[in-house]
């Protein structure tokens, strides 16, 4: 590129006029008369400024013009040299250093515009400035803090005669940022009674800006007193992008139509806007306006959108995919290398492979946070959902969001979607009562489903907490029995009560709506998420509401495994709910009893021999390990032969042939080649409970 | 067609302000004493803004602003008045004369140019 080329060779020839310069300026310090060096002061400044302006460098063309015209009063015997005026341009030598390096750097920096307004000031002559620099729009979007503002601007209708007028204040408005301006004439009398001199129209603003309302307020500083202004905050980018306001809702807003109006039209099949102006309710201008707002904030929202994504790349899925499969394999090749360096003790080879190891790891978490997305996204989705069908139940609820910005792997978010429609859904049919059972209850006619996701540990805990009628605990009880879940006189604790819920065929509702209630939901929900290696959690208060918690694990593709050996076979259990490894003799446990129970800390833990669950026929060695992990606050013990010590384990489904092994979540590949299953150790707690 | 500004200031150096700020934005600039100065000056050429003082001897601000206004040709022009802070009341006064707007001396000549675009456009 030509250009290029210009400008590299305009750096060079800049960095040496900027060393002559601060050579000059040092010189003068001693000899401010000289006015040789002052000429070539000027001279190098000239250079500098012209050649910068023509190569892309604006900045610095900026930085130096107000310095340059100090220079030339200097030079031609208008202006003496000061200290402060050597100093600064010293340091504008520095700041124009530092722009050489980085084009893109303004001229707007503290100490540059202390610098341009020192010399301003010293050499009188302001470089001409553009009045109020159009607003750049790419730079808009992208800034923070925009707000979309509603400003009503009604006029005195003598605002003329002062000498004001509107229409400039309009568009000195709308110069703030991105506008739509629709001029309003309803207030317009017929020719007859019309003075000419009056102004009757009044204008409705919607701006998107990154100014704050009172720098708008600022624009009608002189009209104020005499006008209506009103200014209202519609939209702050805060919202999902489902989020847009119906043209009902914003005429509602305005308070061109009461709430009574809204309703009476809503059962109407027509657009209701035109419906509004058969009707004479509202004025076709006052329509459109609103229209006007409608199309305004979409605009925004649109271009902001795509103004953001330019800072980012979009990538097809398949190649962060493959990635991750290239790491996993990098992973498998890495503890390969590492067995190798071990096995030959060779230090130089340890050491080249501690240092892979250290940067496959980087890789694998940084590949990982690639693929991660804000589960925000999926959340938004809900309120449309909640809106719709609490509307076709009649009920009323908000959903309230927290933790949008929390981040899980894109194949997690993929599968989570289902279940978390399933559990809302439930919530709303089941959870939260009609406003009149939730006023008659003493609570708010408003029902609220809190939708939140944190971070914990290893895990993203997903919490669906409504306020509703809680789960009837004796109902739940009851059906079960009937339906033959469990024995007919059985005593439960409230878990177990509420575990029954995710019992197959198990429905509690009375009538079955079209929403829920036919009973093969929560079972097919808690499957989904145990897919997901993640667990399901009820809690409920009678008449208070409903809390299901979901874990989930960050990434289903690597995750950290502790390695552990049963007859010379290699098992992973998930290291996330390992708690310790003990050494743990048979003989000195046998039990008279023969229950499998082990003393540990003061605390009794059962344990299930992996060698005989898995059928492994080999004798076992007299010392074994028992590794301790905990699941839903319980802790059991598992004996295995060895404990060989933690693993970064890629995860690799068995395949068709294997898919139905119980007790076996996939395998991995081990650095001699040999493969690892990986223990379900969900499946195995649940089977012996 | 270049715009023609009206300053009314009884101090020199005030009107040689504003003639030098608004001359440099590409306005024309007559300079007026007083508001009697004024009145005379107004006769020529059509004045499309006028910057005034309050405080002048023979004739006042507030009362040239009365009288520029009562002018057919003077009813939709801009009047920005030059106040200090302390004469809120006035800012009132002049407003209710029929002043466009007003500038708090002692101000910028940035300030100046940003209030004639605002009214001049």
């Amino acid at each position: 590129m030509s250009t290029d080329v210009h400008q590299d060779v305009f750096i060079q020839e800049a960095t040496e006029l900027l060393q002559e310069l601060e050579q000059s300026l040092l010189e003068l310090e001693d000899n401010s008369e000289d006015m040789e060096l002052v000429a070539r002061v000027f001279r190098a400044m000239h250079t500098i400024k012209g050649s910068g302006a023509m190569f892309g460098f604006e900045n610095i063309a900026a930085l130096v013009h107000s310095i340059e015209t100090s220079y030339d009063l200097v030079r031609n015997g208008k202006l003496g040299i000061t200290k402060p005026m050597l100093d600064y341009s010293l340091k504008a030598c520095d700041i124009i250093k530092e722009m050489l390096t980085d084009p893109s750097m303004k001229a707007d920096s503290p100490l540059a515009l202390k610098i341009s307004a020192f010399f301003t000031e010293t050499g009188g002559q302001a470089p001409v400035k553009k009045q109020r620099e159009p607003v750049n729009k790419e730079e808009l979007l992208t800034s923070q803090n925009l707000t979309t503002f509603r400003i009503t601007f009604k006029p005195s209708a003598d605002i003329l005669l002062f000498g004001s007028n509107p229409e400039l204040l309009v568009k000195e408005v709308a110069s703030l940022g991105e506008a739509s301006v629709s001029a309003l004439t309803t207030d317009m009398p017929l020719l007859d009674s019309m003075e000419p001199e009056k102004c009757y129209t009044y204008w409705e603003i919607i701006l998107t800006t990154n100014k704050t309302e009172n720098d708008i307020r600022d624009v009608f500083i002189f009209v104020q007193d005499e006008s209506e202004i009103n200014i209202s905050v519609i939209d702050d980018f805060t919202g999902g992008s489902d989020s847009l306001k119906k043209i009902g809702e914003i005429l509602l807003e305005k308070g061109d139509i009461s709430h009574e109006e809204l309703t009476s039209l809503m059962d109407s099949r027509k657009l209701i806007g035109e419906v509004m102006v058969e009707k004479g309710i509202v004025s076709q201008d006052a329509l459109d306006a609103a229209l006007k707002e409608q199309q305004h904030v979409r605009n925004v929202r649109e271009q902001k959108a795509a103004a953001e994504n330019i800072s980012s790349v979009r990538v097809p899925s398949e190649k962060l995919d493959f990635l991750v499969d290239l790491v996993g394999e990098l992973v498998t090749v890495q503890a390969r290398l590492s067995q190798i360096a071990v096995k030959e003790n060779n230090q130089e080879m340890l050491k080249v492979a501690e240092e892979v190891e250290r940067l496959v790891w980087e890789l694998r978490d940084n590949t990982m946070s690639i693929r991660m997305l804000e589960i925000g996204s999926t959340f938004s989705k809900f309120k449309r959902l909640v809106r719709d069908l609490s509307a076709e139940l009649g009920k009323e609820i908000e959903l309230v969001t927290h933790g949008g910005e929390t981040e899980i792997d894109k194949t997690v978010i993929e599968k989570l979607g289902d279940p978390l429609v399933h559990l809302i859904r439930n919530s709303i049919d089941h959870g939260i009562e009609t406003p009149q059972e939730r006023v008659a209850a003493g609570k708010d006619h408003k029902g609220h489903i809190t939708l939140s996701a944190t971070h914990s540990g290893g895990s993203v805990l997903i919490e669906i907490a409504d306020d509703g009628n809680g789960i009837n605990r004796d109902a739940v009880l009851k059906k079960a029995k009937a339906k033959g879940l469990v024995p007919e006189n059985s005593e439960l604790s409230d878990k177990e009560v509420f575990d029954l819920i995710f019992a197959p065929g198990f429905s509690t509702a009375e009538k079955v709506s079209s929403v829920s209630g036919r009973g093969v939901g929560m079972d097919v929900v808690r499957r989904n998420i145990e897919s997901l290696r993640g667990t399901i959690d009820i809690s409920s208060v009678q008449g208070k509401g409903t809390t299901i918690t979901l874990k989930l694990p960050l990434t289903l593709a690597i995750i950290d495994g502790l390695l552990v050996v049963i007859g010379g076979q290699f098992f992973i259990i998930p290291l996330s709910i390992v708690n310790e490894c003990i050494e743990f003799n048979e003989a000195a446990h046998k039990s008279s009893s023969g229950r499998r129970i082990i003393m540990v800390r003061n605390e009794l833990i059962p344990y299930v021999h992996l060698r005989s669950f898995f059928d492994i026929r080999e004798e076992a060695p007299e010392i074994q390990q028992i590794v301790i992990i905990e699941i839903e606050k319980r802790r059991i013990g598992f004996v295995v032969d060895n404990v060989v010590g933690d693993h970064q384990t890629v995860i690799k489904s068995l395949g068709k042939a294997f898919r139905d092994i119980e007790c076996i979540s996939g395998a991995t590949v081990l650095g001699d080649g040999s493969v690892a299953l990986i223990v379900d150790v969900q499946k195995i707690y649940t089977g012996i409970e | 067609m270049a715009k023609t500004i009206l300053t009314v200031d009884d101090s020199a150096s005030i009107r040689q302000m504003v003639k030098f700020t608004l001359t440099k934005e590409g306005y024309n600039i007559i300079e007026a004493s007083d508001g009697k100065d004024a009145l005379a000056k107004t006769g020529g050429s059509k004045i499309d803004m006028v910057v005034t003082d309050l405080n002048m001897p023979n004739m006042d601000g507030i009362t040239l602003i009365k009288e520029l206004r009562a002018k057919p040709e003077f009813r939709f022009t801009p009047i920005i008045m030059l106040t200090t802070e302390s004469q809120d009341s006035k800012k009132m006064e002049g407003k209710a004369a029929g002043a466009t707007g007003w500038i708090v001396k002692p101000f910028q000549p940035e300030q100046l140019v940003t209030v004639t675009k605002k009214v001049l456009g």
